[in-house]
């Protein structure tokens, strides 16, 4: 059996940079860029796990996220687009008209 | 390594391949047919395959067979990964009676005068020219159909799904057509597209915690299936750091798509920015989906391990009643109240979750804490929809009047309406013989017997604070005059529905007082769906 600590490791130092950019960003181009970071930190949890257990299941599972991940895009840039082109800016900060 | 070819049951998932089947066939009818005839297609499309899935669903239910001696019944599909059981099927019937609703209210054109509630075009920019056209023009996204369809075929497999992959794939099948749709109003469109961004940015943020949380309980077990996790959990296997804060991490995601403390932020926004029939499909169909996704997960694959995760449910319960019943009293939106009271209910459900679980742990005469969760499920399910169908009805010159001064003497000049709304608030205060009676008073008993009496003294105490801010509403609406001197456009009024949205209206009257007043039948029929299979 292989160490994957490392692995582990790095994919939630990965996760933990993209939770905090997704909090602290205000760009919603660049908030969802760290959504995705967290989506491939998952991917590299999964492969290292797959990896130490000897079984394919998470690397079949990473290859299912990257997946939802494109399928996530093109409805998140869609949305996104919507508000830009009516906004004329893609702050998350700018939007704000539902609130209390 | 050999690759063996999977079977699939397809007789028994006949239900939801017909659903995501329709909503394929949805898409090719957008891009073959002209304009004209499209709206009819779809209609009837989407109708026709809801009832079809339906019909197979109750055949599906008939046919399953005993397992476990007869504490469960149904089986396992698609190499294990998808489990048609007795809560699967009671969840699917549920979720398809609503999503009917649902269409009916998409499909309603009559109050918008002549066209429907969503954006005649979604890409183009609210006040130009291009707009106007698409609004003179009569023109309408039927999308929205297959939209629906999707979403609906994501929430049947998310309750059905036996591991956590499919778990994830569902999850996202059910949420990306709900963030367009939330973004397609008619009215309001900066409301609505801001409503969308912010639903889509939290809830793809939250499925990346569910994912991560995926990733590591893959690393506990070795393997994504419950039952796989649930043979781990028992022996103790692995790395229960791992286990701990996976668990977290998926029931974060999970109790974001419920809507639960402190993960609500997303529902009084979402609730009041997007199309109101797309709320009513929302807030009742995702509820029903994601709490039997929820109760699968923490009771086949977490359930030997309890004793880690109830004492964070109980804190979650607690703070959603507090939450939801406080913040809805000082709401001024009848939208945005009635949010806060699906998070508030969202608590009251998650006290049904601490129960007892198993059929083998009770005395005679109790019911198990599934049981009693489903049948809450139904109830609160059919008032939230017919109580948003009642929203989109209550207009006035720039569409639907949301804020409540606007609803005074309402129950005055349309009594039929104002008393269905109201009929909807007492079910979901709670008001003996309603159906809201019946589900809070069997959650309750649940979580006495399983000893969590703080989480129950709570929800008595945030009923009674639910039952100010909904009576609130009856006092407004039928005891008090609209203030002297508001312009005539300014007062909301009714406008008359199409048979769907009606029909919808009454179909939700006839069950929540039938379910309050007899509700054995519907216990009967949790109680018959049994246990998960584990």
């Amino acid at each position: 059996m292989t160490d994957v600590t490392p692995y582990v490791v790095l994919s939630a130092i990965l996760f933990s940079i993209g939770a905090v950019g997704v909090l602290t960003r205000r760009n919603a181009i660049v908030v969802f860029m760290c959504v995705e970071l967290m989506l491939n930190a998952c991917n590299l949890a999964l492969v290292a796990f797959a990896k130490q257990h000897g079984n394919l299941d998470g690397q079949v599972a990473a290859f299912f996220v990257m997946v939802v991940a494109a399928a996530e895009v093109v409805v998140g840039l869609a949305i996104i687009m919507t508000i830009f082109r009516t906004r004329r800016s893609a702050s998350v900060d700018d939007a704000s008209l539902l609130k209390y | 390594m050999d690759f063996v070819k999977p079977t699939i049951e397809y007789a028994e998932l006949a239900p939801l391949l017909i659903v995501l089947g329709g909503a394929c066939l949805g898409v090719a009818v957008e891009a073959f047919l002209p304009r004209s005839p499209r709206r009819t297609v779809q209609l009837v499309l989407t109708s026709v395959v809801l009832l079809a899935a339906f019909a197979t669903t109750i055949w599906v239910a008939t046919d399953l067979a005993e397992v476990a001696g007869g504490a469960a019944r149904g089986l396992l599909t698609a190499e294990g990964t998808i489990v048609v059981d007795g809560p699967t099927v009671f969840l699917w019937g549920l979720v398809l009676l609503l999503s009917l609703g649902g269409v009916a209210l998409f499909a309603e054109r009559r109050v918008e005068g002549g066209v429907s509630a969503f954006a005649g075009q979604a890409a183009a920019l609210p006040g130009t020219e291009a707009e106007r056209e698409a609004s003179t023009r009569g023109w309408e996204h039927t999308e929205v159909y297959p939209l629906l369809l999707f979403a609906v075929g994501g929430m049947m497999l998310f309750p059905a799904s036996n591991d956590l992959l499919t778990m994830f794939v569902a999850l996202e099948v059910l949420s990306l057509p709900l963030y367009l749709l939330t973004g397609l109003a008619r009215r309001r469109r900066l409301l609505s597209q801001e409503a969308a961004l912010k639903y889509f940015l939290l809830g793809a943020f939250s499925s990346g915690f569910f994912l991560y949380g995926a990733a590591l309980v893959y690393g506990f077990a070795g393997s994504m299936q419950f039952t796989a996790i649930a043979e781990a959990v028992r022996n103790d296997t692995g790395n229960q750091a791992l286990l701990l804060v996976g668990m977290g991490l998926l029931a974060v995601g999970l109790l974001f798509k419920v809507g639960a403390a402190p993960f609500q932020g997303w529902t009084p926004d979402v609730y009041q920015g997007a199309p109101t029939a797309v709320t009513a499909f929302m807030s009742a169909a995702t509820k029903v989906a994601a709490f039997g996704a929820l109760l699968r997960l923490f009771y086949v694959a977490f359930g030997s391990d309890r004793w880690s995760w109830q004492p964070m449910m109980w804190a979650v319960a607690i703070l959603t009643m507090v939450v939801g019943a406080v913040v809805a009293v000082s709401q001024t939106d009848v939208k945005r109240m009635l949010a806060y009271s699906s998070v508030a209910h969202t608590g009251f459900i998650l006290t049904g979750v601490l129960g007892v679980q198993g059929a083998g742990e009770l005395a005679d005469g109790q019911i198990t804490s599934l049981q009693a969760v489903l049948f809450y499920l139904a109830a609160y399910g059919v008032a939230t929809l017919g109580a948003f169908a009642v929203v989109t009805l209550v207009r006035d010159s720039n569409g639907e009047a949301t804020h409540f001064d606007r609803w005074a003497g309402l129950g005055k000049r349309s009594p039929w309406l104002a008393g269905a709304f109201g009929l909807y608030l007492l079910s979901m205060a709670g008001i003996p013989l309603t159906a809201g009676f019946v589900g809070k008073w069997a959650v309750f008993t649940v979580a006495m017997s399983a000893g969590a009496w703080p989480v129950v003294l709570t929800a008595i105490a945030s009923s009674i604070v639910a039952i100010f801010f909904y009576v609130r509403y009856i006092r407004i609406m039928f005891f008090t005059e609209p203030h002297a001197g508001t312009p005539a456009g300014e007062v909301a009024s009714v406008t008359t529905p199409s048979l769907l949205t009606s029909a919808t209206i009454a179909a939700g009257v006839l069950a929540t007082v039938v379910i309050g007043v007899v509700p054995g039948p519907v216990l009967d029929l949790a109680a018959r769906a049994g246990d998960f299979i584990r």
